[in-house]
């Protein structure tokens, strides 16, 4: 396959992607074995979306996302030991054992979470943007969420301003299909999402999620323009979760053959394709790859298997950033 | 020392703030072209440009996300809601998001930000635009509230405000912009958290916050004059409620009675009288009583509106009701 990405590019690709598939097959089998409770959502099959988003933007770049989060915090640069240890609760995880699987977060890594309530961080997204043109720098904020926030007002009071104001932000819909259990389809007429984004003059396109190319090139766009003063960007980018919505959903809402249609197209399949067909690698390479994210993984684990829950008087620490608040305790 | 409005006390610890801090900016419905829906943003468009006074779209849920999306990420917001009735829309983003950003994030992000507006009833507007909210955002761990009764804490509560790491709600009263109060030149800041004992008594202790105090103080004026003397107590800060102060003026009069614009179920007045109760039972010669606004929505007749609120005479009579003066 002709590429206008090079070997080293692929080769990123491909061991992120493989990175967190593997990261979030270990958590799934953990939460299985209850060492993960709560509600946790598998990333896997959106790799990609991640994978060429990285390769996009810059280190100081923004994001901000849902629920499900483990994949673009992994890839943004919060190392696999304080996701996993976050996972188990533990005191050593990105958010201190007080976020858990929903609400990763990263100041460092300018990660701004992790969050819970569908839609609510379209509109933090925009305030980010805001904040880094009200202070003249030249950062830009990718704003994700699924297709079941699109549903939500927030969206289009978000995407008005952004445009209003000409904010340096990228909203992102990873479309995946299913709003928990509900399709696109019985959610609104309009299924073309991307399209939401025509009321408020907002350029906007649909990308394929299952492919690292189609994503970078199109966010490059979107953050070119953006970093250039141009304004927001709607992407649609459609992807597809082999999982259910979290780990208590069977996924009886869609067919086998749906799912089998995506999996056929899966972006770490894709990605190592173009690497052997272009003699990138070789199957050893490869091989060593592999281990070494297996390696990465289970390191992972144990450190979260060996880290301490936070002490009991974190109970009341990270409330307010007011040190002497007299709380009521009786 | 010089009067000023309250609506001015408001503006100068804005602007004060805004002159101090760059990244301080206002942000909501009519503030800047309009000069402010009740006149307290007026000329800081003039003075900060359009850059720091920003006008919204009707959207309160939309321009207070984007307030602690910008609190996150390095600014320090003024969200002005035209009335806390409609801040209700944005209540998911003040609940879910600010309040929460600091421990949801284990501290890698904190929320500086203040939303601010006018709260309660202002004389016949109906269901929709006469509601009082302090007990609401009180009951919510990570914000700060303030509901401030004349404009000298006014400015010293709101630079305060602006200043403080933590996201604050501010409530204000459409009904006391025009108020006129002392106000000094020179720049001074009040203390989150602290009440104020506006006039000291020894027979019964009245506590009060934002325009309510008038009628605490008005029936401290009529039972004086019935040789009843009552220490009043504003608020002014509701979480955290400084509860100490009550105390200390329950041990010397014995009795307390709560005056407030709350619905009485799980309002100030709930939290207040499980304190004292627990606090200072021993001191107490009669039961704690208040008076919420009534439980009920509010009508539009003026006969309604006024048996709606707590007043004067409502409050002379329960205070000599707690003085077992009424047989």
């Amino acid at each position: 396959m002709q590429t206008p990405f090079g070997k080293e590019t692929y080769l990123y690709w491909y061991e992120l992607m493989l990175l967190l598939r593997r990261f979030e097959e270990k958590a799934g089998q953990l939460y299985g074995m209850q060492k993960i409770r709560g509600f946790c959502h598998l990333y896997i099959g959106q790799e990609a979306v991640a994978a060429g988003m990285m390769t996009a933007i810059r280190d100081d770049d923004n994001i901000i996302t849902a629920y499900r989060d483990h994949g673009l915090a992994i890839a943004k640069g919060i190392t696999p030991n304080e996701c996993m240890a976050e996972l188990y609760g533990k005191a050593t995880g990105c958010t201190k054992g007080k976020g858990g699987s929903m609400h990763f977060f990263s100041k460092e890594k300018r990660f701004f979470g992790g969050h819970g309530i569908v839609g609510g961080q379209i509109g933090l997204g925009a305030g980010i943007a805001f904040a880094d043109q009200y202070l003249d720098n030249d950062r830009v904020t990718i704003a994700m969420f699924g297709d079941g926030a699109a549903r939500q007002g927030l969206l289009h009071e978000s995407f008005n301003m952004a445009m209003l104001w000409n904010l340096p932000v990228v909203f992102i819909c990873e479309n995946n299909h299913y709003a928990m259990g509900t399709s696109v389809s019985r959610t609104s007429k309009v299924l073309d999402i991307y399209r939401l984004a025509d009321a408020y003059d907002m350029p906007a396109d649909s990308v394929d999620g299952m492919s690292c190319e189609e994503v970078h090139k199109a966010i490059d766009r979107a953050v070119r323009r953006a970093r250039e003063k141009g304004g927001p960007t709607f992407l649609e980018i459609k992807t597809y979760r082999y999982r259910g919505h979290s780990m208590s959903d069977p996924a009886k809402y869609r067919t086998k053959e749906e799912l089998e249609e995506y999996k056929e197209k899966d972006p770490i399949n894709q990605a190592l394709a173009t690497i052997m067909q272009n003699n990138w690698a070789t199957e050893a390479d490869i091989e060593a790859i592999n281990a070494r994210v297996k390696q990465q993984v289970d390191e992972s684990v144990k450190f979260a298997e060996d880290s301490p829950y936070p002490s009991d008087d974190e109970l009341l620490k990270d409330i307010y950033v007011d040190q002497d608040y007299p709380f009521i305790t009786d | 020392m010089r009067t000023i409005p309250f609506r001015q006390a408001l503006r100068e610890a804005m602007e004060e703030e805004m002159r101090r801090d760059s990244r301080v900016f206002l942000m909501g419905e009519e503030v800047a072209q309009y000069n402010g829906a009740y006149k307290v943003s007026q000329g800081m468009l003039d003075e900060f440009g359009p850059k720091r006074v920003l006008d919204t779209p009707i959207a309160e849920l939309g321009f207070a996300a984007i307030g602690v999306g910008a609190a996150a990420n390095g600014t320090r917001p003024i969200i002005e809601f035209m009335t806390w009735n409609f801040a209700v829309l944005a209540l998911d983003q003040i609940l879910n998001h600010a309040a929460k950003m600091l421990s949801m994030s284990g501290g890698h992000f904190s929320c500086p930000i203040v939303f601010r507006g006018p709260n309660g009833s202002a004389g016949q507007l109906g269901a929709q635009h006469s509601q009082a909210f302090e007990s609401w955002f009180a009951n919510i761990p990570g914000i700060k509230v303030i509901s401030v009764s004349n404009p000298y804490d006014a400015k010293g509560l709101l630079k305060a405000a602006i200043r403080d790491e933590d996201p604050v709600v501010f409530m204000e009263s459409e009904v006391m912009y025009g108020d006129v109060g002392e106000v000094p030149e020179e720049e001074y800041i009040l203390p989150i958290g602290k009440a104020d004992v506006k006039r000291e008594g020894t027979d019964v202790t009245i506590v009060s916050f934002n325009k309510m105090m008038k009628v605490a103080l008005g029936a401290a004026e009529e039972l004086a004059k019935e040789g009843i003397s009552a220490e009043v107590i504003d608020l002014r800060t509701i979480r955290p409620l400084d509860w100490q102060t009550i105390v200390t003026s329950v041990r010397k009069t014995n009795r307390l009675v709560i005056v407030e614009e709350q619905w009485p179920f799980s309002s100030i007045s709930s939290e207040i009288s499980y304190r004292i109760q627990k606090e200072a039972f021993d001191y107490l010669d009669a039961p704690i009583r208040r008076i919420c606004s009534a439980d009920a929505n509010m009508h539009y007749a003026p006969n309604l509106v006024a048996a709606f609120l707590p007043d004067i005479s409502k409050t002379v009579k329960l205070v000599k009701d707690v003085m077992y003066q009424i047989k």
